[in-house]
Order: C-alpha cells, then sequence, then structure tokens
C-alpha cells in the first residue's frame, strides 16, 4: 500500500505529478486551483525530482510553455480554471493539431466571464466539444474523489503517450478544494534524456543529429490536401480512442427503472440521491462517466431500453445531457437538473428533481 | 584564366551551408529574411551545434522556416515564441534554443511573452526581424511602422494621434536586467551581413555561458509591402528606417550602450 | 605579382532576380540577363567575368543563397 495522506484535491494532483515523474509544470495562479502550483514551489519538485516549475506571465504563455517543452519530447502538466482555460484554448488546439502529449488540469469555477470562484460544471462544452478552433478532441477524464485526482496524473500521462494527444482532468472547485485521504504512489524517476531520444526521438524537436531527418513539430500546412489527410488521422486516431479508452461505473443499475447519470461532483452527491430514493422504493441507478471524451454512448444505449427515463445532474444549465440524448437516440425521456453559477446541488434536489421531472413528469 | 579552371571544388570559397535545406525560399525577391535564416545556420554550423539546436518559427512570413533551417524546429502560434522557446530551455538548459520572429509576431501580440521571456533573463537567443510591416497578411500597419508610413490599414500614413507611435522594442528590453546582449543590425549589405553574424556569433556563444537573453533586431526590407523593387527598398530602409531605428548595440555585457 | 582571379555559378533556376548582389559587387562583375529562368525571373549572371575576384560579397547578401563563389591566386 502506497503512502496514506489528507490532502486537498490540488494538492494531490500537485504531489502527484512530481511523483509521476513529470519533467515540468507551467502555470499562472487562479482561484480555486492555485494551491497546485503553491504546493509545487513549497514542495522544491526540483530538489526532488529535477521538475521544473515555473509560474508563468499569463495563461497564454504558460500553455506555449507546455507545447514548447512536450514538442521537445519532455513530460509536463499544466492546471487552471475555467477564464484560465478559456485563454489556454488557443495553445490546446495547436498542441492537438502538432499531436502533442501533456496533460491539462481544470478545476472549473462557475461562469460565464470572470463568474464565480465557486465549483461549477460548466466547462463541459468546453472541453469535449472544442474549445479552441478546428476539428480536434481532448482525451477528458473527470475525477469525483480526491485519490482520482491522483490517479489521473499516471492515467492522464498513459493515455496523452498513447496517442500523442493533450488529457484534459475535468475537475471542479469542489474536488479541487476538499481534503480526502488519498493513497500515493511511488516515486517514478523521470524519464533520462536518452530514455527520451529512445521513446520520442522519431518526433520531438530535440537537436537533430545527423542520422536521421529534421523533426518539425508545426500543426500548419498550407497544402489544403495535405492538410484534410491530416485531419483524416486525426479523426482516425478519436475514433480508436471511442472505441477503446471509455470509461464510466455504474450503482444499481441492474434494476433500475430510473437512471441518473452524473460525473465528478455530481456524481457523489447522485450517490447520496440514490440511497435516498432506494430507501423510498424507488428503482434508481447511477451511471457515472469517468471519460467524459470518449463519452460511454453505447453503455448508455445499451441500459436505455430497460430504462423508464433518464435524469442528467450537472452543475450547469445543462451540457452533458445533450451527449445522452445522442447516446440513447430519444428512446427514452431524458431531463436536465443541476444547480450553477457557483451553486451545489444537495442530494434531496437531486431526488426531488428525479421525482417530479421524470418518474412524475 | 577560363572560367572551368577557377570553378574547381579547391577553389571553394563560398556556398551555401548544409544547415540551409534545399527547398526554394517562399520569400519575395530580395527579402532580407533570407539572408537572415543563412546567417543564423551559417553561425550553428561552425559551433556544430546542428544536433544540440531547437528553433522556435513564428507566425508571419517566416512562419514556414523549418523548411529552410535544416534543425529540428517547433512552430509557435502567433508571438508566443518566447513562450515556447520558454519551456524548452528550462526542460534542456544545455542545448542551444532560438526564436526566429518578426514585428508584428514579437512587438505586438507577443509583446507579454517578449518583454517576461527577456525580464526572466531565459537563456535564449532572439532574432528579431524588423520590416516596419505585417507582410505575410499583405502590407498592413505594424507595431514599428514609421510616423507616415503607408500601409494597407494605414493608406493615408500612420498617423500618430490615432494609431499610435512606432514601437522601438529593442530599447525597451534592453533595459531590463535579464537581458544581456542587445544590439540591432541589418543585411542589406555585405558589410552588415558581416556584423549581423558576428553579433548572432556572439549571441550563441553567451548562450552557452548562461548570460541571460541575447537579442538581436535585424531591420529588413519588405520590397512587396513597401512597393518598391528590392534595391529601392534597401535604399528606402537606409534613409528612412535607420534614422528611427540607429544601427549598432544597444546593451553590451549586461550595460546599455550610452550613445553621445 | 599574384593575382587573384574569382568566379561564381549562380543556380539560375533559384535565382529570383532581386539585383540586390549587383550593387553589392566591387568589380561591377554580375548583372541581370535579358533571358529569364523557368520562373520569368531575368537571373544573375557574370557580365564581366574577368573583372571577379571572389570576394563572395554578392554571395552572402543573396537572399536566396544561389550564389557559390570561386577563388585562384595566379601568380603572373
Amino acid at each position: 500500500m502506497g503512502e496514506l495522506k489528507l490532502m486537498k484535491g490540488n494538492e494531490a494532483i500537485a504531489e502527484a505529478a512530481i511523483r509521476e515523474g513529470v519533467d515540468a509544470y507551467f502555470g499562472y495562479p487562479i482561484t480555486p486551483q492555485s494551491e497546485v502550483i503553491e504546493y509545487l514551489m513549497m514542495e522544491k519538485p526540483e530538489e526532488r525530482t529535477g521538475m521544473v516549475v515555473l509560474q508563468a506571465e499569463s495563461e497564454l504563455a504558460a500553455i506555449n510553455m507546455v507545447y514548447g517543452a512536450a514538442a521537445a519530447g519532455k513530460k509536463v502538466f499544466t492546471s487552471s480554471s475555467s477564464p484560465g482555460i478559456s485563454l489556454y484554448q488557443e495553445g490546446i488546439s495547436y498542441i492537438a493539431g502538432a499531436e502533442l502529449p501533456c496533460v491539462i488540469a481544470n478545476v472549473v469555477r462557475g461562469g460565464p466571464g470572470l463568474g464565480t470562484i465557486q465549483p461549477s460544471q460548466a466547462d463541459y462544452f468546453q472541453t469535449v466539444k472544442g474549445g479552441g478552433h478546428g476539428d480536434y478532441r481532448l482525451l477528458t477524464l473527470a475525477p469525483a474523489s480526491v485519490q482520482e485526482m491522483a490517479d489521473f496524473i499516471e492515467l492522464g500521462f498513459e493515455l496523452a503517450y498513447k496517442y500523442k494527444n493533450p488529457v484534459m482532468i475535468l475537475s471542479d472547485g469542489m474536488i479541487g478544494q476538499m481534503m480526502e485521504k488519498v493513497e500515493l504512489k511511488e516515486q517514478k524517476p523521470r524519464w533520462t534524456d536518452q530514455e527520451i531520444n529512445e521513446m520520442n526521438g522519431s518526433w520531438a524537436a530535440i537537436g537533430k543529429p545527423e542520422t536521421r531527418e529534421r523533426n518539425i513539430i508545426t500543426s500548419l500546412d498550407l497544402d489544403s490536401a495535405k492538410m484534410e489527410q491530416h485531419n483524416h488521422h486525426l479523426q482516425a486516431k478519436y475514433r480508436k480512442m471511442e472505441s477503446d479508452e471509455v470509461r464510466f461505473e455504474t450503482f444499481n443499475t441492474d434494476d433500475a427503472e430510473y437512471l441518473i447519470v452524473a460525473y465528478g461532483s455530481s456524481a457523489r452527491i447522485a450517490q447520496k440521491s440514490l440511497a435516498l430514493a432506494r430507501a423510498k422504493g424507488i428503482k434508481a441507478g447511477l451511471f457515472r462517466p469517468i471519460t467524459l471524451y470518449p463519452f460511454p454512448m453505447k453503455a448508455l444505449a445499451e441500459l436505455a431500453p430497460l430504462l423508464k427515463g433518464i435524469l442528467s445532474v450537472e452543475m450547469s444549465a445543462g451540457q452533458m445531457i445533450e451527449d445522452i440524448k445522442l447516446a440513447v437516440e430519444c428512446n427514452v425521456r431524458v431531463e436536465h437538473f443541476g444547480r450553477y453559477g457557483g451553486i451545489i446541488h444537495s442530494p434531496e434536489e437531486v431526488l426531488e428533481a428525479l421525482e417530479q421531472k421524470i418518474i412524475g413528469g | 584564366m577560363d572560367i572551368k579552371d577557377i570553378v574547381k571544388e579547391e577553389n571553394l570559397v563560398y556556398k551555401k551551408t548544409p544547415l540551409m535545406t534545399n527547398n526554394v525560399l517562399s520569400y519575395c525577391p530580395g527579402c532580407g529574411h533570407g539572408t537572415a535564416h543563412r546567417i543564423v545556420m551559417e553561425v550553428l554550423e561552425e559551433l556544430g551545434a546542428q544536433a544540440e539546436t531547437i528553433g522556435v518559427a513564428p507566425v508571419g512570413c517566416s512562419v514556414l522556416a523549418y523548411e529552410f533551417m535544416n534543425i529540428d524546429m517547433i512552430q509557435a502560434a502567433h508571438g508566443r515564441a518566447p513562450a515556447v522557446a520558454t519551456g524548452i530551455k528550462r526542460c534542456y538548459p544545455d542545448k542551444y534554443v532560438f526564436t526566429y520572429q518578426g514585428d508584428g509576431d514579437l512587438a505586438a501580440i507577443g509583446t507579454a511573452e517578449t518583454i517576461h521571456a527577456c525580464n526572466r533573463g531565459e537563456n535564449f537567443t532572439i532574432i528579431f526581424i524588423n520590416n516596419g510591416i505585417y507582410g505575410m497578411t499583405g502590407g498592413q500597419m505594424a507595431p514599428t511602422t514609421l510616423k507616415g508610413m503607408k500601409t494597407s490599414t494605414s493608406p493615408y500614413g500612420r498617423d500618430l494621434g490615432s494609431m499610435g507611435n512606432p514601437l522601438k522594442i529593442t530599447e525597451l528590453v534592453a533595459q531590463l536586467p535579464g537581458t544581456y546582449f542587445v544590439t540591432r543590425q541589418a543585411v542589406h549589405t555585405p558589410a552588415a551581413v558581416r556584423k549581423t553574424k558576428k553579433a548572432v556569433r556572439k549571441a550563441f556563444d553567451l548562450q552557452k555561458e548562461n548570460k541571460g537573453l541575447c537579442f538581436i533586431e535585424i531591420v529588413s526590407n519588405c520590397n512587396s509591402g513597401w512597393k518598391m523593387s528590392p534595391v529601392k527598398a534597401n535604399q528606402w530602409m537606409v534613409e528612412n528606417m535607420f534614422p528611427f531605428y540607429p544601427m549598432g548595440d544597444v546593451k553590451v555585457d549586461g550595460q546599455l550602450v550610452i550613445k553621445g | 605579382m599574384a593575382k587573384v582571379q574569382g568566379a561564381i555559378v549562380v543556380d539560375i533556376e533559384r535565382c529570383k532576380g532581386c539585383e540586390v548582389c549587383v550593387p553589392a559587387c566591387p568589380t561591377q562583375v554580375i548583372e541581370l540577363a535579358k533571358e529569364v529562368n523557368g520562373k520569368g525571373y531575368h537571373f544573375a549572371y557574370m557580365a564581366n567575368p574577368e573583372a571577379c575576384i571572389g570576394c563572395a560579397n554578392c554571395a552572402i547578401v543573396c537572399p536566396d543563397g544561389v550564389i557559390s563563389v570561386y577563388k585562384v591566386k595566379q601568380s603572373a
């Protein structure tokens, strides 16, 4: 068993990054995720592992530092919160276009605009439908605990390198700020330059030896036919993610007539709602997508014929509900419930919504 | 003596460096970009640094610099090259890292990245091509466009009252403690090319010594944007650009050069 | 007395006829040809080859790097 600690989600993700052997973190302070860079600076990772930590002058600079380090074959991590992630979008589009691996965490706060510093899940569209320009996709992991904040660092880098694609850990201010017990993994050694050369030397810009052609990292091709080819290649990669990387978990779905679908903080709240519903004799189940892209379309479609209704619960005005509707192709009724603008719904509110919008609706 | 007897391998005194690829340059005839590219590549060849160098290309006319420079390169978003270079250099402090940027990229959209990389004293080299105009997009006004200069977005000449002043970003970054060597050069004559090459060599040598950021402005022409022949454009540059953007070192060994 | 004799070779198809090399030559060797290359550019050539001293001034200002320079020292 690994080391047990009581940590904030933001601290856990930072500690996990050090232990993962991450080479560099670039970021810019923003509530509610500033503890990530604060923790890293306090821990002196340059002494612990040689990891570089730099506070950039802006989110624009931070994401482009990530782009540079990732392009040079290094394992690089960054984090921010909603308004900062909006500034990241240019860089994320370039990173996705140039097919670079990296892990980005968004500790979501309420919006739009400067919004609020309280938790929200209203960045779903931004994350899974694009955010930046062009046809690209972000592999998106939604942690529902401090433990998963830590665990998704390792999984995130595994997926990022497997697909040469940016991975988003879509958290929220609740998971980022709350303290929980977390089991930490053993320290992994950072890759040596020789290992990086062996693993990433075929594509990374790390200096051209005479033995190979130069490596170019770019998302540009002025020849539209070639650009279309590149897009075909990206789309094929995304289809592969959709077939191989779907992750979700279910609770009480075997005999469920009604299904709550929720991720992250909302899934934790919905677990309590589920217990309240079962206590009242309502045959409810819970479906928790862990990957938001790829979204568990097939699993939901398979459940749909057994259901009388689905309640999508999200701290937003209703974003994930669009993917649920696509998944079940209107074969079952789907409604949305969620508080937003920084308000967290209670288990009782969720149950009430299930009863009113789905069971009685 | 017959030309055939002169043109022999053993008599060769100058040819294009193999650190330039054989791709035909996408620049307009007479554009200084090609010369500036070659100077940087010649210096890297002299240093034997091809395997130890990572270049960052900007957005603008030189967006395709990686097609011509035979080294590992990364194409950056508009203005972000100094941030990208920071990410690389922090991870590889022993490698040579440089950005190659135009005036729109470096002194308008990327001003924050430029100033903060300079202020942090990042150990990489910035090659800054200033031709006072946005060439790639078709000759629009740049942050460096001179007073009264006509461009497609200042068709009646740059009006300082409504359009602001041309920005001497080189003098500005020289004020920052993180810059060690700041100079302004050109590539329109053989003498200017030789001086620029010396400056580039110095900057890369200083980078190896971790002295801080070295910043080389190259005042150049844009004959298409300026709507002149290449030779005429070079003359116009000497007569109009040089008085406002004077040639020479601005900061040497971390000390501002006092001109009197 | 040793006399320096130079010569240049222009990669005609890559020359864009920008003429920047012409004023760079201290001995007025180079002119633009009346003919054009495959891209329609009047390319640079040695109009006055015997005057070439192989100084490479033309080559180092050539933006497209199309000029190679050769030089021999003759004892006359």
